[in-house]
């Protein structure tokens, strides 16, 4: 689905400010798979999330979607509708003042029949749970409810590979949840592929698959046994979850623990 | 379309708010050239009871209306007395402030005056009306088809029409953020309640730097989302919303159409009647720059 290939990007490229956002950076992301995509801030993780849908193109290296190159600048409207990318805030993702002209923006670009569009816009809030705020405005919504809302705005596009770019860090934790469920549900139902960037580790317990980023290049790659390598993760800045730590700390105290344990539940359940 | 927020857009759902907004458009343009031929207070006072008759079609609250005019009060009574001082008699007038050199009132100067702050007063009132049954996006929406044959000579409508949704939909959120800023500045103590004028001003400086600094960061993110979106321009792009003019709207434009022939039969009398005439020579039927009427 997505390739990087030895991705290497660099802001201001040519000045004496020059600063390098991604380095030799190879991965893939296969159809309907969960990638959570994990790292510090500064670690270059949202330059990744650019690079996927061609807002930037890397100086060396390829990023390729679909077998298209996002150099290609005839191919990057195909390339934009295959990756949607939900930002960090969603007050600035707003383009219209009225939910479902704002999430009819997307299709509306894609040049569709207004009855196709209106199919799209009531699917994708039905998808997020916001159908009854349809004819409202943005403005009175909590943060987790706006955050929705952007995500359905880049559903009725309907990509592929729908990546969240830190989508959630601004949100409190019932809003985290809410959109994390939200996600979860498009991957089961829709087949989906998920991009999730995020610093918070407990985010991606759920994923099938977590990269790790520290200052642009690739430090781990696996499963969720990645969350328990608790030295690791701190090295590059990260709290591994808190049940993983607690199950590190009590097995260094001699006591007999499962080896995969990441979610409380799972930590209640071993220990009772 | 309900619950915006801002503008002086009133929800309800009467005829006026339904009718399409291009016709809207149009309908307050031609009204807007109607009331520049009407010079006669009879005149005034039947398109006063059209708009009003209006109001009470939209069903807006009569006070809300009254207010939005109250703003051009001090405008409508400053240009009433500027023009009374100084504009000069008809032939043969008399002043009524007799051989004063200033200042010299004409009874045709009041006449004069008076028509203008009614022109005003109409103007405003029609309008308003406007913004009053029509949401802004509406609005822009409407302005955006209704110029769109300027596209032939390149004019870029449609950037226009997105600059303007673009910058309404943006006021909640910089209103926000501003008294973000202000409380954040408050907290340090700087001090916006003085009576003081230039302190004020000088105060409003530490907010609107960061608020421009921000806004800034703010196009950025959302020129990102629009490219995320798939936005190539207006090329290739179709709408949710179709507008389509119904019978109603028609109707509407008919109606209007007569109110400005009527109009103008009553400044040019076309048909010679003879009623027109005798009104004419009145001074609630006539226009100022007759002679001043016989009867006073």
């Amino acid at each position: 689905m997505i390739e990087f290939k030895n991705v290497s990007y660099y802001y201001n490229a040519g000045t004496p400010e020059q600063v390098r956002a991604t380095k030799k950076l190879s991965f893939t992301i296969g159809e309907g798979e969960f990638v959570a995509l994990v790292g510090h801030n500064g670690s270059g993780k949202s330059t990744v999330a650019r690079l996927m849908n061609g807002l930037l193109i890397p100086q060396r290296g390829e990023v390729i979607v679909d077998g298209n190159l996002t150099s290609d600048n005839k191919k990057i409207f195909d390339i934009r509708k295959t990756v949607g990318v939900v930002f960090q805030n969603p007050d600035n993702q707003m383009i219209a003042s009225i939910i479902e002209d704002d999430i009819a923006f997307g299709p509306e670009n894609l040049g569709l029949p207004p009855e196709e569009i209106r199919k799209r816009v009531d699917w994708a809030l039905e998808s997020v749970g916001m159908s009854e705020h349809k004819r409202g405005t943005p403005f009175r919504l909590s943060g987790g409810q706006k955050q929705r809302i952007a995500i359905a705005g880049i559903l009725a596009i309907k990509p592929r590979v729908l990546v969240l770019d830190e989508s959630t860090a601004m949100l409190d934790p019932v809003g985290r949840e809410e959109v994390l469920k939200t996600v979860m549900e498009l991957k089961e139902k829709e087949g989906m592929s998920i991009v999730l960037i995020t610093h918070f580790m407990e985010e991606a317990i759920k994923a099938d698959r977590i990269i790790a980023l520290d200052k642009g290049e690739k430090v781990l790659e696996g499963g969720r046994e990645i969350l328990s390598m608790s030295n690791e993760l701190d090295r590059i800045g990260l709290d591994a979850p808190f049940a993983a730590r607690v199950a590190g700390k009590l097995r260094e105290k001699g006591v007999s623990l499962a080896d995969n344990i990441y979610e409380i539940e799972e930590l209640v359940r071993n220990i009772m | 379309m309900k619950a915006v927020s801002f503008g002086q857009y009133y929800p309800s759902d009467s005829i006026l708010h339904r009718l399409d907004a291009r016709m809207k458009l149009l309908l307050v343009v031609l009204y807007i050239t109607m009331i520049f031929f009407v010079q006669s207070y009879i005149v005034f006072f039947a398109i006063l009871i059209f708009a009003f008759a209006l109001v009470l079609i939209s069903k807006v609250p009569f006070l809300k209306v009254l207010r939005s005019v109250r703003m051009i009060m001090f405008l409508m009574i400053f240009m009433f007395i500027i023009t009374t001082l100084f504009r000069g008699g008809n032939v043969g007038e008399v002043a009524l402030t007799g051989d004063l050199r200033f200042p010299s009132i004409y009874l045709s100067g009041i006449i004069h005056a008076s028509h203008m702050a009614l022109r005003i007063f109409c103007l405003v009132l029609g309008t308003s009306l406007l913004t009053f049954t029509t949401t802004p996006v509406e609005l822009t929406d409407a302005i955006e088809r209704a110029f769109s044959p300027l596209k032939l000579i390149r004019f870029p409508v449609h950037e226009m029409a997105l600059i303007m949704s673009i910058a309404l939909r943006l006021i909640p959120t910089l209103m926000e953020e501003t008294g973000k800023i202000i409380n954040a500045q408050k907290a340090r103590g700087a001090e916006f309640e003085s009576r003081n004028i230039f302190k004020k001003a000088k105060a409003m400086l530490p907010v609107l730097i960061p608020l421009f600094v921000s806004s800034f960061r703010r196009a950025e993110d959302l020129a990102n989302a629009m490219d995320s979106r798939c936005y190539r321009g207006s090329e290739g792009r179709t709408r949710l919303k179709q507008m389509r003019y119904r019978l109603k709207d028609l109707i509407a434009l008919l109606v209007v159409v007569a109110i400005f022939f009527a109009v103008l039969v009553f400044r040019y009398n076309f048909f010679d009647f003879e009623f027109i005439t005798y009104l004419g020579e009145t001074w609630w039927g006539g226009s100022s720059d007759l002679p001043p009427p016989s009867i006073i």
